[in-house]
């Protein structure tokens, strides 16, 4: 086993894993942070998109462990002071999920984006979001749903 | 009296959803975020053979690995559940949940393991051998029917599972009579004479949240609760308990949020019966999680269909008669409704079009693949992809415009109820209208200039028209093994609160919004006062489930008449209350008072609390305010509408890119028009996808090559367009809110006109048709003058 310490959504957690276990593992079953889901096995679907440090990081393609002594916010860390994140209030206000598997992890890519790219155009924001599968909206109404974060920025 | 606040008309209106909230949080509950006390982990030992006879399995070092509990081989699993039933009257070879002697598929399980947590699980499957005495795999779906290169099961010679079944012009309902009359003549009078072998391809239906199953057996009490990504709950608990020996009053299926179905979900899986059966015989809950690897290989795949199409013509273009041999690849096994999502391609080949014979026979195959099964569309898509295509080679042929010849051949609209040669009766229908509404929203004209000026600069762009028809909202129970009705239950609580209930189980299709919408209108009470509960058998008493576009044509409909059963109970209430006649009363902005005396009324709130201590309780009436309705509709609904794309093909490397979508869709009355639109986006989505990019393949050996989103592609934000999307309303007269259904629409149109666009774009190079998907290397090859 290997001890753990990271800082999620603002509290340090530390717990005792195995080596391989994955840090959506992690997030999901120890922490019981069951928001962040897991979509396929091979780094594609972005499901499980979590921010390490401030930066997008599929949290199925890294060890726990390599998280250790990091600062990591998932969906569940997002909306501050009962205060809706402006990306979950775009998702909201312009319809960017049915299903919602994706969500989270299409959320959490979106704030990689817009903390990169304050202002972006749709093909920035097409591309932006390229590395997150989306099977329900056809991605036309989450590019509207970022559209309407950023412009609230 | 106080003043309530007008409230706003709802239906019809783009209201945002209430499941958000939960979702956009990380707040929402899926079946992988269910614990249980002393729950154990499943996982699956597959077969990595396409076909084989199992000669041993070895499963000692799985079970000496601390923390399994149990190892079960299909042969001990055959002890205690039975074979896989199917929900279609079609015959169907023994399939056991885990294979005992063969294995017929790649990824068909051989042997399970129960452990402590999911890692050691599947580590433990990891760790189990098995030998095969591999035989050769069946691939090609026409070299099968010849029984080429075996048999697969023993049964079902030349591996035919079904037919060849006739239908269309001269063939009685039964089949029993063929009379070729009227479709020989059609093509003996041709002076044209279409001919083409399509092939509609296999797709993986890749719902977001791979499938999960938590059963709970708990024998104290002698039940069972299974919780499962299903679109289908009230289903699954009929099948849990049928194979489980139990009452279905002993078993509680839920369906928590479901990411994603596409049709994947309908079915009752293999899975499902093991997790439960396990659950009760080792009495523990259990968790099976799926992986994506395993989805590609375990969940079923859609579409698979060849068709040979033949479409005979006058030179003005009046289509004389369609012939279409349909030869559909179902893979290993017959599942829930397999054997008859082909026959829906048989039903819709009569398409928008008056066409005066129409012959369709159909043959379905078994092959070593995954089983396929409903998937967004299943079996419409499939139709109108060949008759769609065949019309547009008319078209080109007799060089006219693709609008032209569509129109020439319409169903006309002072013709519906129209029955058409395959049996259906499409309920209403303004092919012109629709048609009319997409050329003039794509600027039908304008385009064309658009293109010639492109092509002028030597660039290849073409352009595609399709229409479309397809069968929806689906019941009566004649068309439908399970029943083709909805049911719902609305409580008007003591205090004014609605509850509502619902058997429309769903899983992304927003619900709980449009319902409440609905019952937000219908006692004109706030949106927040109602609550929708749906997915839980314990919960809501009897249901069906979402998938044919069904939800709101069925379950709204359901709700609607439920509501008004209420309505008119709590008038009745409200007129003792008020001295009134309840003819009188009208219900107003929480308020129901007398018709044009407004001071005389009471709030919603206060009639409810009387109905439930009715003091004195008015003659004639039981306490309380809760009512049930079981909708069957007379008929199915068919929606319609016309797709349009502009399409550009890279001269130098055959790359496709989607220039413009734009889709006219004809659903009839729309509750939530901005629910709808995500509805059509996802299907355009889906639909282009398997124009252009998603093809599951595999190799002469059976082994799936396209098994990972590393290898199948899943459209991805940057491959569409913005979506050009309007609508026509023409309302269907055979449920009481003139909804025809929106969920598969756009995979229709969207794929036939995308593929037609690309022939057109390549017509300098004499193409005539490419077949799924689009390639950039086989475009490349025709750019370069070789073959497609």
């Amino acid at each position: 086993m290997a001890k753990v310490s990271v800082t999620v959504n603002g509290k340090v957690r530390t717990a005792d894993v195995e080596p391989r276990t994955l840090l959506v593992h992690f997030l999901r079953e120890t922490l019981n942070l069951t928001g962040t889901h897991v979509g396929c096995d091979t780094s594609q679907c972005g499901a499980c998109t979590v921010l390490v440090d401030g930066r997008s990081a599929k949290s199925c393609t890294m060890f726990a462990v390599q998280a250790d002594g990091s600062s990591v916010t998932t969906i569940e860390g997002l909306a501050k002071d009962g205060q809706l994140h402006p990306l979950q209030e775009g998702f909201w206000e312009e319809h960017g999920l049915q299903c919602g598997y994706c969500t989270p992890g299409m959320i959490m890519s979106a704030a990689n984006l817009l903390s990169d790219t304050p202002k972006p155009t749709e093909t920035q924001i097409r591309e932006g979001i390229s590395g997150n599968f989306c099977r329900c909206t056809g991605y036309q109404h989450i590019v509207n749903a970022i559209q309407f974060a950023a412009g609230k920025r | 009296m106080a003043t309530s606040p007008v409230l706003p008309k709802l239906v019809g209106s783009r209201v945002k959803r209430r499941e958000d909230p939960r979702l956009i949080q990380g707040k929402g509950t899926y079946v992988d975020d269910v614990k249980i006390v002393g729950m154990q982990h499943l996982a699956f030992k597959r077969s990595d053979v396409a076909h084989g006879r199992i000669v041993s399995i070895d499963t000692t070092a799985a079970e000496a690995m601390e923390g399994v509990e149990a190892v079960f081989t299909g042969k001990q699993i055959a002890e205690f559940v039975k074979p896989m039933p199917i929900g279609t009257p079609f015959p169907s070879p023994e399939h056991r949940v885990v294979a005992v002697d063969v294995v017929r598929f790649a990824g068909e399980p051989v042997a399970v393991v129960v452990a402590k947590d999911r890692y050691l699980a599947r580590d433990a499957a990891d760790a189990i051998t098995v030998q095969y005495d591999t035989l050769p795999a069946v691939v090609d779906p026409e070299a099968a029917l010849a029984g080429k290169p075996t048999v697969i099961h023993e049964k079902f010679a030349n591996n035919v599972a079904i037919g060849p079944i006739p239908g269309g012009t001269g063939v009685a309902p039964d089949g029993s009579k063929v009379d070729d009359s009227a479709i020989d003549a059609a093509f003996k009078n041709a002076e044209i004479v279409i001919s083409q072998r399509m092939m509609n391809q296999r797709l993986a239906p890749s719902a977001m949240e791979p499938r999960g199953v938590v059963a709970h057996y708990e024998a104290g009490k002698g039940t069972m609760t299974i919780w499962s990504s299903t679109q289908n709950p009230h289903i699954l608990r009929t099948f849990i308990a049928m194979m489980n020996g139990m009452g279905e009053n002993e078993v509680r299926a839920i369906a928590p949020e479901v990411g994603g179905g596409f049709g994947a979900k309908i079915n009752i899986y293999a899975e499902e019966y093991v997790v439960a059966g396990l659950s009760k015989r080792l009495e523990m809950p259990l968790k099976w999680i799926e992986d994506r690897s395993e989805a590609f290989v375990a969940t079923i795949h859609g579409r698979d269909i060849l068709g040979y199409v033949d479409l005979a013509a006058k030179r003005d273009g009046t289509v004389l008669g369609l012939k279409l041999r349909l030869i559909a690849d179902i893979g290993a096994y017959n599942m829930l409704l397999t054997a008859a999502i082909p026959t829906l391609t048989m039903l819709m080949a009569n398409a928008t079009y008056a066409f005066p014979a129409i012959r369709v026979t159909l043959t379905e195959v078994f092959t070593n693949k995954t089983p396929t099964d409903a998937y967004r569309g299943a079996g419409r898509p499939e139709a109108t992809y060949f008759v769609e295509r065949a019309m547009d080679m008319l078209a080109k042929e007799l060089e006219m415009d693709p609008a032209d010849l569509r129109r020439k051949n319409f169903i006309p609209k002072d013709q519906f109820p129209f029955q058409t040669h395959m049996g259906a009766v499409y309920d209403s229908g303004d092919y012109e209208k629709a048609l009319d509404k997409a050329l003039e929203t794509a600027n039908w004209a304008q385009m064309k200039k658009d293109r010639d000026k492109a092509r002028a600069e030597g660039r290849l762009v073409g352009l595609g028209l399709s229409m479309y028809v397809e069968v929806c909202g689906i019941g009566p129970s004649a068309s439908l093994p399970t029943g083709g009705w909805e049911h719902a239950q609305v409580t008007i609580e003591r205090d004014g609160r609605i509850t509502a209930m619902t058997g429309a189980s769903p899983h992304g299709q927003g619900n709980e919004t449009t319902f409440a919408q609905m019952l937000a209108d219908q006692f004109s009470v706030p949106f927040e006062h109602i609550t929708i509960l749906h997915g839980d058998t314990g919960v809501v008493k009897q249901g069906i489930g979402t998938f044919g576009s069904r939800s709101q044509a069925v379950g709204g409909a359901a709700l609607h008449m439920a509501g008004g059963k209420v309505k008119s109970k709590m008038a009745k209430f409200a007129a003792a209350l008020l001295e009134a006649h309840e003819d009188d009363l009208v219900f107003e902005n929480g308020r129901i008072s007398v018709k044009g005396a407004p001071a005389k009324g009471k709030s919603f709130a206060e009639v409810a609390s009387y109905a439930y201590i009715p003091v004195p309780l008015p003659p004639g009436l039981e306490p309380g305010l809760s009512d049930e309705a079981f909708f069957e509709p007379s008929n199915n609904t068919y929606p319609f509408g016309c797709h349009i794309s502009m399409l550009e093909i890279d001269r130098q490397t055959g790359e496709p890119t989607l220039l413009r979508l734009v889709a006219v869709d004809d659903a009839g009355n729309l509750i939530n028009p901005l629910i709808v639109e995500g509805q059509i986006h996802g299907g355009l989505a889906q639909g282009i996808g398997q124009a252009m990019i998603e093809e599951v393949v595999y190799n002469e050996d059976g082994q799936l090559l396209t098994g990972s989103f590393m290898d199948y592609a899943m459209p991805r934000a940057i491959d569409f367009p913005r979506f050009e999307l309007e609508k026509t309303v023409t309302p269907t007269p055979v449920n009481p809110l003139g909804a025809k259904g929106c969920g598969e629409a756009g995979t229709l149109g969207s794929t036939p006109s995308i593929v037609s666009a690309a022939v057109d774009a390549l017509s300098e190079f004499g193409v005539k048709h490419i077949d799924m998907m689009l390639r950039p290397e086989k475009l490349w090859r025709i750019i370069q003058g070789g073959q497609a």
